[in-house]
């Protein structure tokens, strides 16, 4: 067999070894994604309550309270970015540090100190690599987010943020980056201030006619709003988990599609070329006999 | 009689949900009863049960951790990180 033959078979041989991997990917993905997105599903009301409670307390309490009041001249800001653990996944966690990133110089422009708190093990390589300094990590379990690890990445910031930026330690803002689940198709980075209480979005508009009631506060308002800021940050941090772990499977499923359907690419190519390569080798093999031929014919 | 509408709901799912006569739950200060027609309140939950009697059939009983409670409007909702139906 003629070398250029022998390094087609090969490369033939190595694109469809891809191929089963990309192609087992991408079938592994589709189905985690419909736990994923059940898991989405799950949460809302829990998400929904939350969020109902505080734009209630936010708005029909005229008390000071560091949940709503924003800080005089805020040194510190925290930023949460929320990647994925492992790669092969396309842009999911290039875009997410990507948007991190513009943050991160939008706010020290605005003369603020970044704390940065990464979530899944892309966020800490690729911040370990340039050397940039992180007040915590959580690595392992990105694509299946538990409420223990969402609450230990709550408790930490709201121990920092109640610290306040003041003595060099604490934060005064909170800002996550996550991956936000909008199709099958689209997951678009976004950022969220969640502390200090920006605008709280997806709150059930009361029905019509009908205006949010006065609440009582068992036992105070304060106490109640001190109780309630762990809660919210718990639910807000949870469901960026969530999304950014379906974002996470829907990007990953995408990506071993395209990567699948390139394989197939190569091998129709490389097909076509060792055909090629046989045939000539055949074509010469002839010419040569027949060569061969003619010359013990003539030297007769 | 007016009922309530009463959702149970933990951080990953919701717990139970359903009409009810009565709730009694625990909040910081103590033991509090809600029955139909209770103003609106917002209330943390303590460490405690919350007991819950239905429209029809037997008291069911919750553990809730971590939350509050909110009512309006006839309405319940029992918020908590954790919550479990215990049998």
């Amino acid at each position: 067999m003629g070398a250029q033959l022998r390094v087609y078979r090969q490369k033939i041989r190595s694109a469809q070894t891809t191929k089963k991997i990309t192609r087992a990917m991408e079938l592994i993905s589709a189905s985690r994604i419909q736990k994923a997105q059940a898991r989405m599903a799950a949460s809302a009301p829990y998400a929904r309550a939350v969020t109902r409670a505080v734009s209630a307390v936010a708005t029909y309490s005229n008390v000071d309270h560091v949940l709503t009041t924003e800080r005089e001249n805020p040194r510190r800001a925290a930023v949460v970015v929320f990647t994925s653990d492992r790669g092969l996944a396309g842009g999911f966690s290039s875009q997410v540090i990507r948007e991190a990133n513009e943050l991160r110089t939008r706010l020290e422009s605005e003369g603020r100190e970044v704390v940065n708190y990464l979530v899944g093990r892309k966020a800490v390589q690729y911040y370990a690599f340039r050397r940039r300094v992180a007040a915590k990590e959580w690595m392992g379990g990105t694509d299946q987010p538990t409420f223990e690890t969402a609450k230990d990445i709550a408790d930490t910031l709201v121990a920092a943020f109640i610290a306040g930026g003041e003595g060099g330690e604490g934060v005064d803002e909170i800002h996550i980056v996550y991956n936000r689940f909008v199709s099958l198709v689209t997951q678009t980075p976004e950022i969220v201030r969640v502390l200090p209480l920006e605008v709280v979005d997806g709150v059930e508009e009361p029905g019509e006619s009908e205006i949010l009631p006065l609440y009582e506060f068992e036992p105070e308002v304060d106490q109640v709003l001190d109780g309630l800021l762990p809660v919210y940050i718990e639910s807000r941090i949870f469901n960026a988990m969530l999304q950014s772990a379906s974002s996470e499977h829907a990007a990953r499923q995408k990506a071993m599609k395209s990567a699948t359907d390139n394989a197939d690419k190569l091998i129709r190519e490389y097909t076509r070329l060792a055909n090629n390569a046989r045939q000539a080798e055949i074509t010469q093999q002839i010419s040569e006999i027949v060569g061969g031929a003619d010359a013990l014919a003539s030297a007769k | 009689m007016a009922e309530l509408s009463v959702s149970v709901v933990a951080a990953d799912r919701e717990v139970w949900s359903g009409a009810a006569k009565q709730i009694v739950a625990r909040t910081t200060e103590g033991e509090i009863g809600i029955l139909p027609g209770h103003e609106p309140l917002l209330g943390i939950l303590g460490a405690g049960e919350v007991r819950i009697t239905p429209v029809s059939g037997a008291v069911i009983t919750a553990r809730a951790e971590d939350g509050f409670l909110s009512v309006e409007n006839n309405t319940v909702t029992i918020v908590a990180g954790r919550a479990e139906l215990v049998a």
